[in-house]
């Protein structure tokens, strides 16, 4: 084990203790009342794919390491120890060894084992008896062989290969560890923990509640005695049931640009922060049917697009143009300024991209006279929708008339799966700030979000190389040219980054919202009401 | 008077039996499941895990033997378990009848206690400037969508009093209670007022012109006999018929009202389940929709028979 990583989880943890010994200035009591935007499918974390399942359940669990709940940007600098005491790399590069704490129960009096992690992990990986319904980042386990254990507070996963960015995966709020004696489909309604907070109950479309765990490890932790999330998709009563007081904080990265206004004017007390969330929006192209299977057709679309318009109409400029990883500063992979203008389409002179576009159809054997007539496929679902809306104006400046054809969500997939679309407006949410999550999920060949089938063995190579890599300064120079190559490839198109709101009273404490995912913050051990 | 009674029940049962045909036939014709929406969001994956889903659900048996095993537990009062929550679909559903059935029972009341006395007034008043003040109210409640009158009167609440009425499972004062149904069942008994009192009115207006109220007039009835005594017990008949109609038409209304004032009834529940393509939720709960709309239109029919002689003895 190499000496200085045990050091730096030394400091770690004492960094740990001193943050908790700082929330312990909290006041105890009182229930923190959330409005949620919908039903969550089930309260099972690994089985779900949106955050709508992490704001309310991630209270109830703890994971082996923990992005640190009050710094907004996540990295591997900011991962905290949760259940593990700390952690160690074997000198290869190939082997993650955790100590475990020995001090914690599952909520139903049950103990903490190493066993509990090994039943985690193999799940996860499709190795154990016991599986879930569905299994959404299995793939984010690909290159771990297996998990061991050393006893009953030891745990280590063995790797093919080296691979860094395995602990930023692990620290995700995407990776509880759930309890070896309880089944997935137990887990799916009435989930068990180690965490700050206890399940109470789960009444779909309308509430989920949550008590105060008296027994959680971090003593003198949690100071509420609830979360209480009460179900209101229609965004407008929701607005309103916060500023009339009904709730003490919105739904985390919820409220629009717009909105927020709304919510300033009605309500001057309440705190709102705006931060970017790692949700790109972009455009998926069918490249294997005419038009798009054109490269040249493929390059114009991209050149036409004017990302500055789509981020003042849509967010009042407060949105961020990049690649396929968040833009700085919330983003820790971006590529530089200058690189990415140096990306057809990337470049200011929006008149000069599309000038060369219209040269790019005239070439395909379209023009002013012979227009293409296609239509643009998105969700039924006002983020999806307007999008739509503003990029078929824009592709009329390229002698391209398209139609908005609206899918509903049952559709989407089986749609797109059958690749019955030419294109399509896309929403792509990243759990973590990590390459290796963003490439291998979306853009490797056969992979699961991998919604063009786009496959480049060449840059998967690349794909492979940055994930190996431990230098960090290196690694994000592979991570900024295989960047650069997706977006030249025009594999999916990113129009934007977008920025989304939070609001809570002003007596609400130590809410931090993260500003490079919007899955990892909402543990809310330490979160207290000053009433 | 029994062959009419017999009659309408077996007709009764056989409606039941068509619905349930439909509402199973048409879930299963629209595009996309459960499964296809729970593995949207994880996007490509194993076909066989999806296979195996479906399997599990029963989704992958023949859709005869899909219904039949359906009605065949609805026979046994055995509705299944929801695809979503897990939980037997009975224990989803039952807890938020009494929800929906106070909020449309809410609403049918201020539907007809302030529909047919307005109706009446009107009409008694015809073209008095309070006839015309009458039918601008109710066109206006025929013309408002009860989502926009909901949340007007969240507005108003928020900005007026600094609280709003949303529903709360616990409510702490009677008042509170009240307000948490009272407000939606106006704002979506509104539209079904003005129907009333429009109603009302134009059958109190050819009821009024009859001989038989000339005669009760010249034998020195007062006005109040004659308008609510002789007129309106005549008058009443088609204001019954498009009361039953009505509250077979509230659950479409009491979907976006529930939406809006976060009632969680089964009005909007079925929305979300049929989002989810829930089929044991939306199918079962269309079923019960169903059983509602075609007892309220039997009971109708019996009131009429009840209410008009002509009816039974010319059956």
């Amino acid at each position: 084990m190499r000496s200085v990583q045990a050091l730096a989880v030394v400091l770690l943890s004492v960094l740990a203790i001193g943050d908790a010994s700082a929330a312990g200035e909290g006041k105890s009591g009182g229930i923190f009342r959330i409005y949620h935007r919908d039903s969550p499918g089930s309260a099972s974390i690994h089985e779900g794919a949106t955050y709508s399942l992490n704001v309310p359940f991630m209270p109830i669990f703890s994971n082996l390491v923990i992005f640190d709940q009050h710094i907004a940007q996540n990295s591997t600098d900011t991962i905290r120890p949760e259940l593990a005491e700390s952690w160690a790399w074997s000198a290869d590069n190939k082997t993650l060894t955790f100590k475990l704490r020995k001090d914690v129960k599952w909520h139903d009096g049950k103990p903490f084992t190493s066993a509990d992690v090994k039943c985690t992990f193999d799940m996860l990986m499709g190795k154990s008896q016991q599986k879930f319904r569905q299994n959404p980042r299995k793939s984010w386990y690909d290159q771990v062989n297996d998990v061991t254990v050393n006893g009953d507070y030891e745990a280590s996963f063995n790797l093919k290969r080296p691979q860094p960015a395995l602990l930023s995966l692990l620290a995700s709020g995407y990776t509880p560890v759930y309890p070896c004696h309880v089944s997935p489909a137990e887990m799916r309604t009435k989930p068990v923990g180690t965490g700050p907070f206890k399940f109470v109950e789960f009444k779909a479309n309308e509430s989920i509640k949550l008590v105060k765990n008296p027994d959680y490890f971090k003593k003198g932790l949690p100071y509420l005695d609830g979360i209480e999330f009460t179900i209101i998709p229609n965004r407008s009563t929701a607005i309103l049931g916060f500023v009339s007081g009904k709730f003490d904080m919105t739904f985390p990265t919820e409220v629009s640009i717009p909105l927020l206004k709304d919510v300033k004017s009605q309500d001057p007390k309440a705190i709102c922060v705006v931060e970017p969330n790692n949700v790109s929006t972009n455009i998926i192209v069918n490249s294997s049917a005419a038009p798009f299977d054109n490269l040249d057709v493929r390059r114009a679309l991209a050149l036409a697009l004017d990302r500055k318009a789509f981020i003042q109409i849509m967010f009042e400029g407060q949105g961020d143009i990049g690649g396929t990883m968040e833009p700085a500063p919330a983003g820790q992979w971006a590529m530089p300024k200058e690189m990415l203008e140096s990306i057809p389409g990337y470049g200011p002179d929006v008149n000069a991209n599309r000038e060369e576009a219209r040269k790019l159809m005239q070439k395909a054997g379209f023009g002013p006279d012979k227009h293409l007539a296609i239509k643009v496929s998105t969700r039924n679902i006002a983020v999806y929708r307007d999008p739509a809306i503003i990029l078929i104006d824009q592709l009329k400046s390229i002698y391209i008339d398209a139609e908005l054809d609206v899918v509903d969500t049952a559709q989407w997939f089986p749609k797109v799966a059958r690749k019955d679309y030419t294109l399509g407006l896309n929403l792509t949410g990243n759990a973590v700030d990590d390459p290796d999550q963003s490439f291998y999920e979306n853009y490797a060949c056969g992979s699961e979000r991998n919604y063009t089938n786009y496959c480049n063995k060449d840059i998967e190579k690349l794909f492979d190389q940055q994930s190996e890599e431990t230098d960090l300064n290196k690694r994000k120079k592979l991570v900024w040219e295989i960047d650069k190559k997706l977006q030249e490839d025009v594999a999916r198109p990113i129009i934007f980054h977008g920025r989304t709101g939070t609001c809570w009273q002003p007596y609400v404490k130590n809410i931090t919202v993260m500003s490079n995912s919007s899955y990892n913050g909402y543990r809310y051990e330490d979160v207290w009401l000053d009433k | 008077m029994f062959a009419y009674i017999v009659r309408r029940l077996f007709l009764m049962l056989v409606t039941l039996f068509g619905i349930s045909v439909i509402i199973f036939v048409l879930l299963r014709v629209v595009p996309g499941n459960i499964v296809d929406i729970l593995f949207d969001a994880a996007g490509f994956v194993d076909p066989a895990d999806k296979a195996n889903l479906e399997k599990e659900l029963g989704l992958s048996q023949p859709i005869v033997l899909q219904y039949l095993h359906w009605i065949g537990g609805l026979l046994r009062g055995d509705l299944g378990y929801s695809y979503v929550s897990e939980k037997p679909a009975l224990e989803e559903i039952l807890p938020r009848i009494p929800i929906t059935a106070r909020l449309a029972g809410l609403a049918l009341l201020f539907s007809a206690s302030i529909g047919i006395p307005l109706g009446v007034i009107s009409a008694v008043h015809q073209g008095s400037r309070l006839d015309y003040a009458l039918r601008v109210v109710s066109l206006s409640g025929l013309s408002l969508p009860s989502f926009w009158l909901g949340l007007l009167i969240l507005m108003a609440s928020v900005s007026m009093f600094g609280t709003m009425p949303i529903y709360n499972p616990n409510p702490r004062t009677w008042l509170e209670a009240l307000s948490i149904y009272a407000v939606p069942a106006m704002a979506v008994g509104f539209r079904s007022a003005a129907l009333t009192m429009r109603i009302t009115r134009s059958s109190m207006l050819e009821i009024l012109r009859q001989d038989y109220i000339r005669t009760a007039r010249a034998k020195g009835a007062s006005e109040a006999s004659v308008n609510y005594h002789h007129a309106l017990k005549n008058a009443v008949l088609p204001v019954i018929t498009v009361i039953g109609i009505e509250a077979a038409f509230l659950i479409g209304g009491l979907i976006v009202t529930e939406t809006v004032f976060n009632i969680p009834g089964i009005a909007r529940f079925l929305v979300e389940a049929l989002r989810w393509r829930d089929y044991p939720i939306v199918q079962n709960l269309v079923m019960f929709i169903a059983v509602v709309v075609v007892v309220v239109n039997f009971t109708v029919d019996m009131l009429y028979a009840a209410i008009d002689p002509r009816i039974r003895f010319g059956d």
